[in-house]
């Protein structure tokens, strides 16, 4: 990378503007290595290159130096820039001829105009307007997805689409009883927690045993499928989208378009099935661990007996509470899967785009589980149910 | 060239890169044995061979991406494979290396991938190592790219942005992976002269793992070629003087000429040897 490999000088780089009659003369000294450069010396030459009177021509005297490296072809290429802009003639003649090959070489290809410079920042209103369209082009995204998946579920019912059975069964057991661990810990927790903050507030009134009406209900309507869909987001939803993403990354979602087999067939429709069937069963463990987990509370702290407990249970559920959680986990399982897919399917070529889609395909299952859980809600209100 | 010339006039009697007697191993199988080669400075070696004999994994031991159980890697004449991992870490700072796709962080822009090794290893400030990067890029001909990402560019563009990157801190050694796998015959030949004119500017060393004879006899001061069979270097010196009757192994030949001596390395028909010469021996 120098003029010699070993025998590098450690003398300091030093740059000297000289004058001789109408040619300037810019002297390097010493050892020029991007581990110590000289910038501020550098900037002095060139501010006394702009005070010199006019002058023909600049010329180069590279006969001092031990060693360089780009940081002398840098400074080489400013000083041609500056006899450019101040039509000072450029003796290339008088570099080396190394060092004048890479001045050449680093100009041959002209800056292509890409319309891309350094990156300026929008105002506030570009910054709104830009969101709002990224976001109605979202809705318009996910609106398509799924009406091409109710096409693909018309296609697999009417036994005209390539369906991966192997897929489905994999993501059945995937979503089943690879998943129950997690979500029998976390609904028992979640009973458990109800029990207690029950258990504090009734306690005052004597009406501890209320603890169990208090966690069926909430576990059956409400936490059991909730706390469930946000188990299965960031657990399967990633899941799903970092699955596709890579396939969609290596090429093989085109492979089966090419192969005229819809993707939608193939990859999506087995995980959305998969999940949407199993997600009311996990939902109806969790209801049951719950249950358990207010009903532990119930015995050790508030003195129910497990047969009190279990009779004040079933005698304060009615099936709509046990239906609106069972119907309500369907919908959540839908929301996953296709938030899941739909990011998969949409995520960009590269690896970083894999882990976005990923996140991103927790954050919208998590905010979707939450809102329509919100309005089935405001419906069953209104419905009196 | 001055610079090349130089490098051996200093009285550096040491070659750029010598092996001796290395192994190369996966756990207990032993892929090939007792590699011995020196590089010059200033010179490009290619590293020839069929498909997976070893050549990619010879290239991860030079880089020091494998440990050397057996043998010894000298850079200078100063051991790598005996190094303490400092000094290792130091020598590999003196390397410079395009993976085969390019191996850009696809998170950062062109500039930042450039950047990065400078903003690592040196004190410049940013202003300084703005200008290093668009030195870099324009002499790989991309002046006007800083601000894209890897996956914005083509396939071609993005080696030459892996090139620029493995030049950030100015390397005396530059290491290349099939650098013309997955590129149009045009785009890969002007990656060669670039290769070349870099070597003939910098008075780099190159080694360059390949199989693509184009490049072979446009780039290759030396070679070397690796058999799977015997599992060893069964050829070592000038493609052009390897490709000649009786002066390599018939396997070397065969390799290449494409396996048909009647042809010339770009698989057209030779008018230039007379038919004596056109023993098909490599065929036998």
């Amino acid at each position: 990378m120098a003029k010699t490999n070993s025998a590098i000088s450690t003398a300091a780089p030093k740059v000297n503007l000289s004058r001789s009659d109408q040619r300037l003369v810019l002297t390097f000294e010493g050892n020029w290595s991007v581990h110590h450069t000289q910038q501020r010396e550098i900037d002095q030459v060139f501010s006394e290159l702009d005070r010199q009177s006019p002058a023909e021509a600049l010329q180069f005297d590279l006969s001092q130096l031990s060693f360089w490296d780009t940081s002398l072809l840098i400074v080489v290429a400013r000083a041609e820039e500056w006899c450019r802009e101040h039509k000072v003639k450029f003796l290339s003649e008088s570099l080396p001829p190394n060092v004048a090959s890479l001045v050449a070489l680093a100009e041959e290809v002209p800056e292509r105009e890409t319309g891309r410079g350094r990156k300026k920042s929008d105002s506030f209103f570009e910054l709104i307007g830009n969101k709002t369209i990224v976001s109605i082009e979202g809705i318009q995204a996910a609106l398509e997805f799924i009406g091409e998946t109710v096409l693909s579920f018309g296609r697999i019912l009417r036994g005209k689409a390539v369906f991966d059975w192997r897929l489905f069964w994999l993501t059945m057991q995937e979503c089943s009883a690879q998943a129950l661990p997690i979500v029998g810990m976390i609904s028992f927790l979640t009973g458990l927690i109800f029990a207690f903050v029950g258990a504090i507030q009734l306690r005052q009134f004597g009406a501890g045993i209320y603890v169990a009406n208090l966690v069926a209900v909430a576990m059956a309507r409400e936490m059991g499928a909730i706390m469930t869909g946000i188990i299965m987001a960031g657990r399967t939803g990633a899941a799903f989208a970092a699955q596709i993403g890579s396939m969609k990354v290596s090429e093989e979602i085109d492979a089966f378009r090419t192969l005229a087999i819809s993707p939608m067939d193939f990859v999506v429709s087995p995980r959305l099935i998969a999940l949407s069937l199993m997600m009311p069963l996990l939902v109806l463990y969790a209801d049951l661990v719950g249950i358990l987990g207010g009903a532990v509370v119930g015995r050790s702290f508030l003195g129910i007996t497990w047969s009190q407990y279990w009779a004040q249970t079933v005698g304060s559920m009615g099936l709509v509470d046990i239906v609106t959680g069972l119907v309500k986990s369907a919908i959540f399982g839908v929301i996953i899967a296709v938030a899941g897919c739909e990011r998969g399917m949409k995520c960009g070529n590269n690896a970083a785009a894999v882990g976005n889609a990923a996140t991103s395909a927790v954050v919208l299952g998590i905010t979707w589980i939450v809102a329509s859980d919100a309005i089935i809600d405001v419906i069953q209100e209104i419905l009196k149910l | 060239m001055e610079a090349a010339a130089a490098g051996s006039a200093v009285g550096n009697s040491y070659p750029a890169i010598e092996v001796r007697g290395l192994e190369m191993a996966y756990g207990s199988y032993v892929l090939m044995r007792d590699i011995s080669f020196t590089v010059a400075p200033g010179e490009v070696m290619v590293i020839m061979g069929g498909s997976g004999c070893g050549k990619s994994t010879l290239l991860k031991y030079l880089i020091g991406l494998k440990e050397v159980e057996k043998g010894e890697i000298l850079y200078c004449g100063r051991s790598f494979s005996k190094a303490t991992p400092e000094q290792q870490e130091e020598m590999q700072r003196t390397f410079g290396v395009l993976y085969q796709g390019g191996a850009l962080w696809s998170s950062l822009t062109l500039a930042e991938n450039v950047a990065l090794p400078l903003e690592q290893y040196t004190r410049l400030s940013s202003e300084e190592i703005r200008e290093i990067v668009s030195m870099k890029l324009a002499l790989v001909g991309l002046k006007g790219f800083e601000e894209f990402y890897p996956s914005e560019i083509s396939g071609g563009m993005r080696k030459r942005a892996g090139l620029a990157r493995a030049m950030s801190l100015d390397p005396a050694l530059l290491f290349f992976d099939e650098p013309s796998a997955g590129l149009d015959p045009i785009t890969s030949r002007r990656l060669d002269e670039l290769i070349l004119r870099l070597r003939d500017s910098l008075g780099t060393t190159i080694v360059v793992v390949t199989h693509e004879l184009a490049s072979i006899f446009t780039i290759a001061d030396t070679s070397i070629f690796l058999d799977a069979e015997t599992k060893t270097v069964i050829a070592h010196g000038n493609p052009r003087e390897l490709v000649k009757e009786g002066h390599s192994d018939p396997k070397v030949r065969e390799f290449l000429l494409r396996g048909d001596p009647t042809k010339t390395p770009i698989g057209l028909p030779r008018k230039d040897l007379p038919a004596e010469s056109l023993d098909p021996a490599g065929k036998s």
